[in-house]
């Protein structure tokens, strides 16, 4: 009976992360719309999106080939998976522990490594533009999140989330470090989900795009599963800084459906904030040159190997 | 009986040898010795696999130096290694039935291909510093021989040289390291030298000296330099002998010195293989980031690998000598998971390179492209290692480099402060050259395999033959199972941890659903075999939810870009454009990059220029000084052939007047 | 004592430390004086946690000074300076960023090394204070290193003297007297920097200091 309930909770994740996803998307332009004094489309519009495209016809170009075609079953599931294994509303769900945190960051890099290459397969100039710069992006971010990895587990001891989230719930400790950790790994999710300052979700034929002209020759259905594997990406960094730094009303595994409940409530909340910020954050700064950015992401690299050196920095030396 | 039944596969690879310049006229000599050594190998991966009656099986046989013979043994540490080096052979052999039959000049292979084989198996069994002296050389000559195949062009002759002069220098350190490890008392065998005490000055050096004659064979920087330039001139089944087995034989000569002779270590010790480890790591996988020749790309990651290993041998050396022994264990099985992975993906790249370059007759990518098309089986084998080499789940790369992560964690229980601060920075370098790793994969693919074809050779180029896939194929699958089930190989391992390091890690075999826990499952776990099947299980239902009530219509036109699409595939991307991002980021510290733009004045009608100087600081700080400062000695030591008989007696009596002076001190 | 009080004091400490390496990123003379300016504050936050911890009311004192001399007076007459000189627009050549900050958290580091192990006696506030003031003046040497304008050389020498005073503040302070003679002989140095800077620019039109260097005849 308990194998079941667990089964079902972690199945009840899947289902929501992948449900969450868009609407998070369709939250975050509403609130940039209306920061902007427009009225902006319903929050229900990615969805709508989704389902048009999901019915439409593939156009494919003509050379392309096998790993064109499966990349984005790759990517969409890659993400999905690690999307559903880091904590939402409750912790300790029944495969959480098959991925702990540097799994998931890698299962996020097995994405873009797919993700690159199909931006290559057509061999427009466009996608390998989108590639090459990805994969800078990419070289950067992944060492900088790696290093706040280390900080967060060099103080919780572990590198399980579920663990990590249930550490800092019950020691709640200010420390520099983790005021540093949590800024980086703000930096790193706007790298690495192409936000403003350093890629713009919102536009096509850009020249400095990255994400955009990676996907350029996608349709239909592809183009509908990496856009929800994008979605899924923004959905997964905000929970992980949620169950990192705010770890508040986090159910247990094994709790009773009255506390999942106010865990699920709590987790739409956190959404929201995060979602609110970052639309925020988007409406009130300007794109960066695309060589500012290893700068931008530079910082977050120093600012998670300085977190890590100030660990050891503690009122328990 | 497994000692002796490797030592009689040794001599029948010798005996190879001979046979194959024997029967030199013979038209099908090429196939016979691969399959013999093929077989050779094989019987070679039994002897090490199968039980042995005792722990350690040691024997003395009468060869070499009069009366005291040359000292054999198998044991744990050896006979994993011995497990690496014939399963690479193995491989090697197989692929090289088929692709052999491309070589213009069979004789200048197949003589030495057995002997190397030989050379390399020696080493491993070597349990006194003769014999091991002898092996290495022997493996040495053996090899540099092979990269000397192609002899006719330059470039190769200039490699066989670095290489010679590389190799005897690292030869002659390991010389002087064995020297001093013997002492005063001159015990040459490892069971005396184990025994023998040795002062704190002594083993530092000895680890100094051993560094440089074992890092300079694996690649380690600064001594890498001969590597990019040999491995890719031999063939490419040796290039991949070379880079997947013998970089490993030299890290089995590493920890057998350091691990084993040393005795008990000094925490100081890790320092030296970490930075250098990370460094390799760093300047590696940089240097395989800008190459555009496909094989010398591999041989720069292979450089990068190397350096993984050395981090996590260091981190062994510093737990080990703080007595963590667990978290050694840890360390020592990464480095070893690491080690057998390597060579796994490695040869397998290599492969995929030897068969692009059979196929089309191209090395460099940029003259390459959209070979998914023309070698779709190629493609698809050469992608299986990329993702592997890449460090990313569910493939094998992923856990070796999640291993050495997770010991990492494990440093602040170190209790000095530098080592305790030290860690993080090399695990950043590490995490920095595995992301790297990857932005280097996904050129090297994305350059030679997608696009569209940038020469008539690429357009037309076709899959190997059977043998050549077959070895790939099962290369790939070796390294899907040592992804999916880690715990198989962390068991095997963790015998030789339990003697080197004086620890083990828990037995994983027993965790629930096949994962891997390194210490506690609550404090990380790992299970690739669930990801692999949430990864297919995710992927397929997507489509079978879209196929069902979405849609599955497709239809081909042209490819959109923007608008248009040049027809030319000259306007793709190109494998040096796409490294611009980060030979701009991180190549004006690495390598000193300069890039020149010649841009004409609105309205003249010339093309503009850019050109981009690369030079290796390296070679430029160390190297050329080096060549500098002997050219004087040489110059000076002319004057020497100018003296008369008398002068030259009176020099060799002072000497021997200042020797006799020193003894009587 | 209270956990809390101590984390607060830990963060402000750690926080001035990330200011100083925001010194050494910005590349923008306006910029670096907004930092400096921070920097002043987030010191005079430390000190006066400090004073308020120890319960040694005469860092209030130097809280304030901290705060009244280098969050206001100076920003504001440096900021006059650069205005008058124009060159409050400039944007330094600072060759390699990420080479300096390497360096920067190399000597973060270091610090850490020596001092956390020589001080294991002393209380953990007083260790970590000690600590990060060390890499405070070691940075602050840092900027002055590898800074070629005069304005920017002022501003690091006085991100030392920050450090100097948190570790003094927890080393269980110094006296007030000696406190107040720093500031005002920090004042008269900045007066002195001040109108030497105006007259290098009369004479050189410039406060490029590689300037100077050429004009001495050293390696242009």
């Amino acid at each position: 009976m308990t194998f079941l309930f667990d089964l079902m909770a972690q199945g009840v994740q899947m289902l929501l992360v992948l449900a969450l996803a868009p609407l998070l998307i369709g939250f975050i332009r509403k609130m940039k719309a209306r920061l902007l004094r427009r009225k902006g489309p319903p929050i229900i519009q990615p969805w709508r999106d989704l389902i048009r495209l999901l019915r439409k016809e593939v156009v494919l170009a003509e050379n392309a080939s096998w790993l064109y075609r499966s990349a984005p079953y790759l990517i969409f599931a890659m993400t999905w998976v690690a999307a559903s294994l880091a904590p939402t509303f409750a912790t300790g769900l029944m495969f959480s522990w098959s991925a702990d945190l540097i799994a998931i960051i890698a299962l996020l890099g097995s994405a873009r490594f797919f993700l690159a290459l199909a931006g290559m397969d057509i061999g427009t100039s466009f996608g390998g533009i989108g590639s090459s710069r990805e994969a800078m992006f990419g070289s950067l971010a992944e060492p900088a999140t790696i290093m706040i990895v280390f900080t967060v587990s060099y103080i919780a001891g572990t590198t399980q989330l579920s663990e990590i989230a249930a550490f800092m719930a019950a020691n709640l400790e200010l420390r520099a470090s983790v005021g540093m950790a949590l800024v980086g790994l703000l930096i790193v999710a706007i790298a690495e989900n192409g936000r403003v300052p350093v890629d713009n979700p919102a536009t096509h034929l850009e020249l400095t795009m990255v994400h955009e002209a990676m996907v350029l020759e996608y349709s239909g259905r592809y183009l509908a599963l990496i856009e929800l594997a994008s979605a899924l990406k923004l959905l997964l960094y905000i929970s992980l800084i949620a169950c990192v730094f705010f770890p508040v009303g986090l159910a247990t595994h094994d709790a009773d459906l009255h506390t999942m409940a106010i865990g699920l409530g709590a987790y739409i909340l956190k959404l929201a904030i995060g979602g609110g910020a970052l639309a925020l954050f988007e409406t009130s700064t300007a794109k960066m040159r695309v060589f500012r950015v290893p700068d931008f992401l530079g910082a977050g690299l120093m600012l998670g190997l300085l977190a890590t050196l100030l660990v050891f920095v503690t009122r328990n030396l | 009986m497994p000692l002796y039944l490797a030592l009689i596969c040794v001599g029948a690879l010798l005996a190879v040898s001979v046979y194959a310049i024997v029967q030199r006229r013979n038209p099908d000599i090429s196939r016979n010795v691969y399959r013999l050594c093929i077989a050779l190998c094989g019987v070679l991966f039994l002897a090490a696999v199968m039980p042995r009656g005792a722990h350690v099986v040691s024997t003395t046989l009468p060869l070499g130096l009069p009366w005291i013979g040359m000292h054999f043994r198998i044991d744990v540490l050896s006979a994993f290694f011995l497990a690496v080096v014939n399963l690479g052979g193995a491989a090697a052999s197989a692929y090289a039935i088929g692709y052999g039959a491309h070589e213009k000049d069979p004789m200048r292979v197949l003589p030495f291909y057995p002997a190397f084989l030989a050379g390399m198996n020696v080493v491993v069994l070597a349990d006194d510093a003769f014999a091991f002296l002898v092996a290495w050389e022997f493996m040495s000559l053996a090899s540099w021989a092979l990269v000397l195949t192609h002899h006719h062009e330059a470039e190769n002759r200039r490699a066989g040289f670095v290489y010679l002069l590389m190799a005897s220098f690292g030869g002659f350190a390991l010389l002087m390291a064995f020297g001093v490890l013997g002492g005063v008392g001159g015990a040459y065998d490892f069971a005396s030298i184990r025994e023998s005490t040795k002062e704190a000055w002594k083993s530092g050096l000895i680890l100094a000296l051993a560094m440089v004659g074992m890092g300079s064979k694996a690649g380690l920087a600064p001594l890498h330099i001969w590597l990019p330039l040999a491995h890719p001139a031999a063939p490419s089944h040796v290039s991949a002998l070379m880079s997947g087995v013998m970089t490993k034989v030299a890290v089995y000569g590493f920890i057998r010195v350091v691990f084993d002779l040393l005795g008990p270590p000094a925490f100081w010790w890790s320092v030296e293989p970490m930075t250098f480890g990370a460094a390799s790591a760093l300047i590696g996988v940089l240097f395989a980031t800008i190459q555009s020749d496909l094989k010398k790309l591999l041989a720069y990651s292979t450089i990068e690998n190397i350096g993984i290993i050395f981090i996590a041998l260091g981190l062994a050396l510093a737990f080990k000598a703080n007595g963590l022994a667990l978290p050694a264990a840890l360390a020592f099985t990464a480095a070893l998971f690491h080690v057998f992975n390597h060579s796994l993906f490695k040869s397998l790249l290599f492969f995929g390179a030897g068969a692009v370059l059979s196929g089309s007759g191209e090395r460099s990518i940029e003259r390459l492209g959209g070979l998914i098309h023309s070698m779709p089986k190629t493609a698809f084998l050469f992608l299986g290692g990329c993702v592997a080499i890449s460090a990313l789940p569910p493939l094998n790369g992923f856990v070796s480099e999640w291993l050495v992560f997770q010991a990492i964690l494990l440093s602040p229980s170190l209790p000095q402060w530098t080592v305790k601060l030290l860690v993080p920075a090399i695990g950043v370098a590490l995490a920095l050259s595995a992301a790297l790793g990857a932005g280097c994969y996904i050129r090297a693919y994305g350059v030679a395999f997608l696009g569209r074809p940038r020469s008539e050779a690429a357009r037309v180029a076709q899959d190997p033959d059977r043998w050549s896939l077959g070895t790939m194929a099962a290369l790939l699958a070796l390294c899907l199972l040592a992804g999916l089930l880690p715990s198989l190989l962390i068991d095997t391992i963790s015998p030789a941890a339990k003697d080197f390091v004086g620890g083990r890690m828990p037995a994983q075999a027993e965790l629930a659903w096949l994962s891997i826990a390194p210490i506690a499952q609550s404090r990380s776990s790992y299970n690739g075999l669930l990801v692999f099947v949430f990864i297919l299980f995710s992927a397929y239902s997507a489509k079978w939810v879209i196929h069902k009530f979405g849609s599955s219509r497709s239809r081909r036109a042209p490819a959109w870009d923007c608008g248009y699409i040049e027809k030319s595939p000259t306007t793709q991307y190109t494998a040096s454009s796409f490294a611009q991002p980060i030979r701009r980021t991180l190549g004006v510290i690495a390598f000193s990059v300069r890039e020149r733009l010649d841009m004409p004045a609105p309205g003249e009608m010339r093309a503009a220029r850019l050109s981009v100087d690369i030079k290796d600081r390296i070679f430029d700080y160390l190297y050329a000084p080096l060549t500098r400062a002997v050219e004087t000695c040489a110059s000076g030591l002319n004057i020497l052939g100018l003296l008369s008989i008398q002068e030259y007696l009176a020099l060799v009596f002072g000497a021997l007047v200042f020797l006799l002076v020193l003894v009587a001190i | 004592m209270d956990l809390l009080t101590i984390d607060i004091a830990h963060v402000l400490a750690g926080a001035l430390v990330l200011t100083s390496f925001m010194l050494l990123y910005q590349d923008r003379l306006s910029g670096l004086i907004n930092i400096y300016t921070l920097h002043a504050v987030v010191l005079s936050l430390s000190v006066a946690w400090q004073a308020y911890y120890q319960d040694a009311p005469h860092l209030y004192v130097t809280a304030g000074i901290a705060v009244i001399f280098k969050a206001v007076i100076i920003p504001f007459s440096l900021r006059r300076i650069i205005e008058r000189l124009r060159i409050h627009r400039t944007v330094e050549v600072v060759g390699g960023v990420g080479v300096t900050m390497l360096i920067g958290i190399f000597l973060t580091a270091l610090s850490l090394v020596v001092m956390l192990p020589a001080t294991a006696s002393a209380d953990p506030l007083a260790r970590e204070d000690i600590a990060f003031a060390l890499a405070i003046v070691l940075l602050g040497l840092l900027m002055m290193v590898t800074r070629r304008n005069a304005v920017s050389q002022i501003i690091g020498f006085m991100s030392l003297e920050n450090g100097l005073i948190l570790a003094a503040a927890g080393a269980h302070g110094m006296p007030l007297v000696v406190e107040i003679s720093v500031a005002f002989s920090i004042l008269i140095a900045f007066i002195v920097i001040g109108i030497f800077l105006f007259r290098i620019r009369e004479r050189f039109d410039n406060v490029d200091l590689f300037e100077l260097d050429r004009v001495r005849g050293g390696r242009s």
